[in-house]
């Protein structure tokens, strides 16, 4: 298996080739060892923290936003987005409150990133 | 009621500028926000990735605004919300704010001290000229932003963004997110205008396709967008025949700039630097206009929210130094853009101001591997920052120690790119 990826680490971008031989990873492209372990790690468990916002009422705002504690796989961000949808809270909100719990079994929480007092 | 300083705008500029005065002596402060809430455009700034410089941490924006939030409440620095500074006037010792809300009416405010922190705004469509009627659907990104995050307003289904700046990457992925269908990036430039790293997550992560020297020629649509014409630019950007393409879309994003937002400056006679669109600053961010200061984006567009902040500081530190006194006001340096750099922020330097090395902000014209950016006075090279690439869409950070600037009596400082010195 052979993928090509970015490398994010720095602003140079380097264009990098993963490819698995064996049991190994072999890294092309990358101008220093950081490519290394960012091109295996996005070609066996790319991961990404998921902001988005759900519905809040009583609030400042009708929307609160809110990301994972942690990043979760890549794979999962549709499937998530499908649950945070659904969730509905009530003003007033503290900053770190958890609003889902243990998100798709990955034993990452969904958290407000802001603080929302109750308006009137 | 005289107070020492009023900040004009409660983003991160004025709330770190505030927190900054008030650390350094002054306390009779006041920050002006026509917004509902302090925290400025972070607040619909929702993705992570801000503050990686100042808190080593990936904060998202209202969490990133929320730090700065509760300094200013710990400290209790008033603040009034809902409130709009219109006019700003200058009588040398006071200056006199007018501004406006529902409960106080119009207010004229006495202040020792001012600082400009108004941030930015979006350029628009009219702004660039498009042809087409002006159907619904056609958004600035920020303002799409807005809606989406805070409103809870989704703005369409099909989407075209125009532009590859930051914020345009950043909505590509909000919107896939939330269901809607993003069907190109067109940039006119060769390159992109945003990070690397919002092009892999936001673009290449949801396989939208990003069309670099391409634009949009023609919005389609009479009450709601309906499609745009898209067209390949050659290299002097003008579009080549034969290279159309039609795209059905409802809805139109333009991510195509930011400008300083300095009618308030203008109107009020402050110096202006047409390279910025923002005043001219010192070391310290004091403008032309004594007891005036400036800082975050109505200095310059930032990228990044950090730089806002560090920058905002020297602007505290500058107000609480002229409050008590202690400003000198002969500039000993001149910055100057040489080859390659499209600006430099602060544009006068007065050395004797310094309590520590000096940052110069600046951008590159181009995109630029193998250069190093040099630092020059008369013939002498004074300080060089390397990268090992230079783009127009970062900020180019260049700190140079107060020991080297104060070998030089004065003059001007030239920053240009150079070719990499060959290894020896
Ligand atoms: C749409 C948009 C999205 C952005 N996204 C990012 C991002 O993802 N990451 C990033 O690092 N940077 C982003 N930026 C850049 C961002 O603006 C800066 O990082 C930072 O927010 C600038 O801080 P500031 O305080 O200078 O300006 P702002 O945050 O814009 O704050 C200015 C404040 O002044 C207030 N104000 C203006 N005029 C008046 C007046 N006449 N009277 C009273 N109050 C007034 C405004 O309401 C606002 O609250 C974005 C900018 C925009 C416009
Ligand atoms: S491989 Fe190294 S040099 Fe290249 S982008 Fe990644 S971190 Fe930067």
């Amino acid at each position: 298996m052979k993928k090509d990826i970015t490398c994010i680490s720095c602003p140079l971008g380097c264009q990098l080739v993963v490819e698995k031989k064996n049991d190994d990873y072999i890294v092309t492209g990358n101008s220093c060892k950081n490519g290394i372990k960012y091109g295996i790690e996005e070609m066996t468990n790319p991961r990404r923290v998921l902001p988005t916002t759900i519905v809040i009422r009583g609030g400042l705002h009708p929307r609160l936003p809110v990301a994972t504690s942690d990043a979760i796989p890549k794979g999962k961000i549709f499937d998530a987005m499908a649950i945070i949808n659904q969730v509905v809270v009530d003003a007033p909100i503290q900053l770190g409150d958890v609003v889902v719990k243990d998100l798709l079994g990955t034993g990452i929480d969904v958290v407000a990133t802001k603080s929302m007092p109750k308006v009137s | 009621m005289l107070y020492d300083i009023i900040i004009l705008g409660g983003g991160p500029a004025g709330l770190a500028a505030a927190v900054e005065a008030y650390d350094e002596g002054a306390q009779n402060i006041l920050i002006l926000e026509r917004d509902l809430e302090l925290g400025g455009i972070l607040n619909q700034c929702i993705h992570n990735g801000f503050g990686l410089h100042t808190f080593k941490e990936q904060l998202t924006g209202p969490e990133y605004a929320e730090r700065y939030i509760n300094q200013v409440k710990e400290k209790n620095i008033p603040y009034m919300l809902d409130t709009m500074v219109l006019e700003l006037e200058d009588h040398g010792d006071t200056k006199i704010v007018h501004a406006i809300n529902q409960e106080q009416g119009y207010m004229l405010l006495e202040t020792k001290t001012a600082i400009l922190t108004m941030g930015c705004r979006e350029r628009t469509a009219g702004a660039i000229g498009i042809p087409g009627y002006r159907p619904s659907g056609v958004f600035t990104a920020g303002t799409a932003q807005r809606y989406i995050n805070m409103e809870g307003y989704m703005v369409g289904k099909e989407v075209v963004i125009l532009g590859s700046g930051d914020i345009g990457l950043i909505m590509a992925r909000r919107m896939t997110l939330e269901g809607a269908k993003v069907k190109a990036v067109c940039e006119i430039m060769p390159y992109s205008n945003g990070l690397v790293r919002n092009i892999v997550q936001c673009l290449d992560d949801y396989d939208i396709p990003l069309k670099l020297s391409h634009t949009i020629t023609f919005i389609d649509g009479k009450n709601r967008v309906e499609g745009v014409k898209v067209m390949q630019v050659d290299e002097h950007l003008k579009p080549i025949p034969g290279t159309e393409e039609y795209i059905p879309c409802d809805t139109v994003l333009l991510s195509v700039g930011l400008i300083p937002e300095n009618e308030i400056t203008r109107d009020a006679d402050i110096a202006i630097d047409p390279r910025t669109n923002g005043p001219i600053v010192g070391e310290l961010r004091q403008t032309d206009t004594p007891g005036f200061f400036a800082c975050g984006n109505v200095v310059h567009v930032h990228d990044l929210v950090d730089y806002v902040s560090e920058e905002s500081v020297l602007a505290g530190k500058g107000a609480a130094k002229y409050l008590r006194g202690e400003l000198k006001t002969d500039a000993n340096f001149e910055t100057v853009n040489g080859e390659g750099i499209s600006y430099v922020v602060p544009q006068h330097v007065c050395v004797d101001n310094l309590e520590q090395d000096l940052t110069f902000y600046m951008r590159v014209r181009n995109v630029y591997s193998d250069v190093v950016v040099n630092a020059v006075i008369g013939d002498e090279i004074i300080a060089t920052k390397k990268s090992r690439k230079f783009l127009p869409a970062e900020m180019v950070n260049f700190k140079i120690k107060k020991e080297v600037l104060e070998k030089y009596p004065d003059g001007k400082i030239t920053f240009r790119v150079d070719p990499k010195e060959a290894k020896k």
